[in-house]
C-alpha cells in the first residue's frame, strides 16, 4: 500500500537511510498512514491488545527465566523463591500466570469478533488461518508453561496431554516416549518443555509479523464487510485515529488485568497445583485451565468406539477436528456476505454458537458423570454440526438484508 | 530425544510381596511408572471370575490377568490407559478402580467397565521367582 506514503525523507541523514534500508518509510507506511476504515468499533482493538498481551508476556517471561530452575527437584521451589525472595518477583509471576488467562480471553473474543463479522471470508482466508495457526501455538506454549511450576495439576496436565498422542495409530508411543524423553513424565520432559516454552513465545511473534502483513494486503475488514471503495470517504490514519483508539481499549483490559495480577492472582489457578508433582498421586478433582475447557469437554464426551476406532482415538480425532476444523471456515461458510449484522439466520445462530460454546466451558469443569456426559455429547455434535452443517446450508437458502453501499454511507448516512 | 541411557536402565526391577497383607494395594515405580500391586480377597476374585465376558468392553478372563497359583496377586501399571491419570483404589461402581480424571472405571481385576478408556489396565511383564519374590519387566 505504498501508494498511501506522505513520506519524504527530512534530513540528509534520513534520505541516506531510506535509499538503503527504508525503515521509516515502513514504519510510516504501515504503523502511521495505513488507511483504515473509520467505522470500526472497540472489537477491532483486540489485535492491538494481543500483541500487548504478547509483549507482556515475553518480558516478563524472560525475567522469570533468569530465577527459575528446570529441573523436577528445584523447580517447584524456585517457584516459590520467585514468589517470595525475587524483587518484584510475586508480580512478576502473577502478571505472567494472569498474563496466559488474559492473553486467552483476548483471542477468544478476537475470533469470535472474526467469526461474526465474516473477517475469515475472501480475501482475507491466510489471514484467518495464519490465525488459527497463532491460537494453536498458543495453546501448545500455554500448555508447556503451566507445566514449569512442577505442581500437581502440572505434572498431571503433561501425563494426560502427552497421552493423547499415544492414541495415534502405530507412530504413537514411539512418539509419546520422545515427546516425555522417557516412559514416564520426569526431568527431562520438563527439560524439553522449558526450552519449548521460552522457544515459541518467538515463534508466535514470527507469524503475528506474517498475519498482520496478511492483514495489510487487503486492509482491514469492518463491521458491515463492505470493502473500501474511496480511499479518502472511507477511511482514516491509523495514527493518530486508530492508535489512539487501541491505546484506550489497552487500558480498559488492564483494568480487569491488573486487578487479577495484584488482588487474586491464584483465582484462575488450582490450589493442587501448590502441591508437588507426585507421579503416585492424582488429584480427585482434575481440569485444565479455564481456556481448555470446552475442548476438554470434547475430548472426553467420547467415550464409545465407532467401527474400528477405538473410544481413545476417536475422543482425540474430534478434540484435534474441533480445533482444525477452523481451518476450513472460509470454505464451509458460504455466504458471500461478510458480516453478521445483514444476515437474518446466520445472527441466531451465531449465538447459539456462542452458547453452546460457553456451555462446552461449563462441562469440561464438571465431573464425568450422570446428565452431564449426555450434555457433553449433545454440545459437541452441535460444534461440529453448526460447521459442517449449518453454515454451508445458510448461505444458500438465507435472503441477506441489502448492504449500504459503501462505509462513508453507512457512517454518516446516504447524502442528499 | 529419545529416552537416554540412564533412563532404560531402570528397565527390570525385583520386588518383595511379603509385606502386603490381604485386601491391601502398595503402588511401586517401575520405569518411573506407578505399578499397583493388590492382595486382593476371595470376595474380589470371586466377583472378577463371575463377569461374563459379553459384559466386557476388552474381554479377558480374569484367569488371563493374574499368574496360575498366584490370582490373589494383581499386578498393574497404573496409569489410566485413557490417558494415563491414576485411577482411585476400592471405588466406583465395580468395586475395582476410578478414574478421577475422565471417568472410566475399572472391576476388581482391572478390566475396563465404563467411560472412556479403551482397554483394561496393562499387565506388565512380570515372573514369580518364588512365593513373594516378583520381577517385574
Amino acid at each position: 500500500m505504498s501508494e498511501h506514503s506522505t513520506y519524504t525523507p527530512g534530513s540528509g541523514i534520513e534520505k541516506w537511510l531510506d535509499e538503503r534500508l527504508p525503515i521509516i518509510r515502513f514504519s510510516k507506511e504501515h504503523l502511521m498512514d495505513f488507511p483504515t476504515p473509520k467505522n470500526l468499533n472497540y472489537w477491532w482493538t483486540f489485535g492491538a491488545i494481543l500483541v500487548m498481551c504478547l509483549g507482556i508476556q515475553i518480558v516478563t517471561g524472560v525475567i522469570l527465566a533468569m530465577h527459575y530452575t528446570p529441573n523436577i527437584g528445584m523447580a517447584f521451589d524456585s517457584v516459590e523463591h520467585i514468589r517470595r525472595d525475587v524483587n518484584g518477583g510475586r508480580m512478576i509471576q502473577s502478571f505472567h500466570a494472569v498474563g496466559a488467562s488474559m492473553f486467552f480471553a483476548a483471542v477468544y473474543i478476537h475470533i469470535f469478533r472474526g467469526m461474526y463479522f465474516g473477517s475469515y471470508k475472501a480475501p482475507r482466508e491466510i489471514l484467518w488461518i495464519l490465525g488459527v495457526l497463532i491460537f494453536l501455538l498458543m495453546m501448545a506454549t500455554a500448555f508447556m508453561g503451566y507445566v514449569l511450576p512442577w505442581g500437581q495439576m502440572s505434572g498431571w496436565a503433561a501425563t494426560v496431554i502427552t497421552n493423547i498422542f499415544a492414541a495415534i495409530p502405530i507412530v504413537g508411543t514411539p512418539l509419546l516416549e520422545l515427546l516425555r524423553g522417557g516412559f514416564s513424565v520426569g526431568n527431562p520432559t520438563l527439560n524439553r518443555f522449558f526450552s519449548l516454552h521460552y522457544l515459541l513465545p518467538f515463534v508466535i511473534a514470527a507469524v503475528v509479523a506474517l498475519h498482520i502483513w496478511a492483514l495489510h494486503v487487503p486492509g482491514n475488514n469492518n463491521p458491515i464487510g463492505v470493502d473500501v471503495k474511496d480511499t479518502k470517504r472511507d477511511t482514516l490514519p491509523f495514527h493518530p485515529y486508530y492508535t489512539m483508539k487501541d491505546a484506550f481499549g489497552m487500558v480498559l483490559f488492564l483494568i480487569p488485568f491488573a486487578w487479577f495480577a495484584f488482588f487474586a492472582p491464584d483465582i484462575l489457578g488450582h490450589p493442587d497445583n501448590y502441591i508437588q508433582f507426585n507421579s503416585q498421586v492424582t488429584p480427585a478433582h482434575i481440569v485444565p485451565e479455564w481456556y481448555f475447557l470446552p475442548f476438554y469437554a470434547i475430548l472426553r464426551a467420547i467415550d464409545f468406539n465407532l467401527l474400528f476406532i477405538d473410544s481413545k482415538l476417536l475422543g482425540v480425532i474430534f478434540f484435534g477436528g474441533s480445533i482444525l476444523i477452523l481451518f476450513f471456515l472460509p470454505w464451509l461458510d458460504t455466504s458471500k456476505v461478510r458480516s453478521g449484522n445483514f444476515r437474518p439466520m446466520f445472527k441466531w445462530f451465531y449465538w447459539l454458537f456462542v452458547v453452546n460454546f460457553v456451555a462446552l466451558t461449563y462441562l469440561g469443569a464438571q465431573p464425568a458423570e450422570g446428565i452431564y456426559v449426555i450434555l457433553s455429547k449433545i454440545c459437541t455434535a452441535y460444534y461440529f454440526i453448526h460447521f459442517i452443517v449449518i453454515l454451508p446450508v445458510l448461505g444458500r437458502i438465507e435472503t441477506p438484508r441489502p448492504l449500504p453501499t459503501s462505509i462513508s454511507e453507512s457512517v454518516l448516512g446516504k447524502a442528499h | 530425544m529419545n529416552p537416554d541411557a540412564s533412563t532404560l536402565a531402570l528397565a527390570s526391577i525385583e520386588f518383595d510381596l511379603g509385606a502386603i497383607e490381604e485386601g491391601q494395594s502398595v503402588t511401586i515405580l517401575w520405569r518411573g511408572l506407578p505399578v499397583f500391586v493388590r492382595h486382593r480377597t476371595q470376595a474380589e476374585i470371586d466377583e472378577a471370575k463371575a463377569v461374563p465376558m459379553s459384559d466386557l468392553k476388552d474381554p479377558a478372563t480374569d484367569e488371563s490377568r493374574t499368574k496360575e497359583g498366584h490370582e490373589q496377586w494383581l499386578i498393574m501399571i497404573a496409569n489410566c490407559t485413557h490417558l494415563g491419570c491414576i485411577p482411585v483404589g476400592e471405588s466406583g461402581e465395580f468395586d475395582g478402580w476410578a478414574c478421577p480424571c475422565h471417568g472410566s472405571q475399572f472391576d476388581t481385576a482391572g478390566r475396563i467397565r465404563k467411560g472412556p478408556a479403551p482397554t483394561n489396565l496393562v499387565v506388565p511383564p512380570y515372573e514369580f521367582i518364588s512365593d513373594t519374590l516378583v520381577q517385574i519387566g
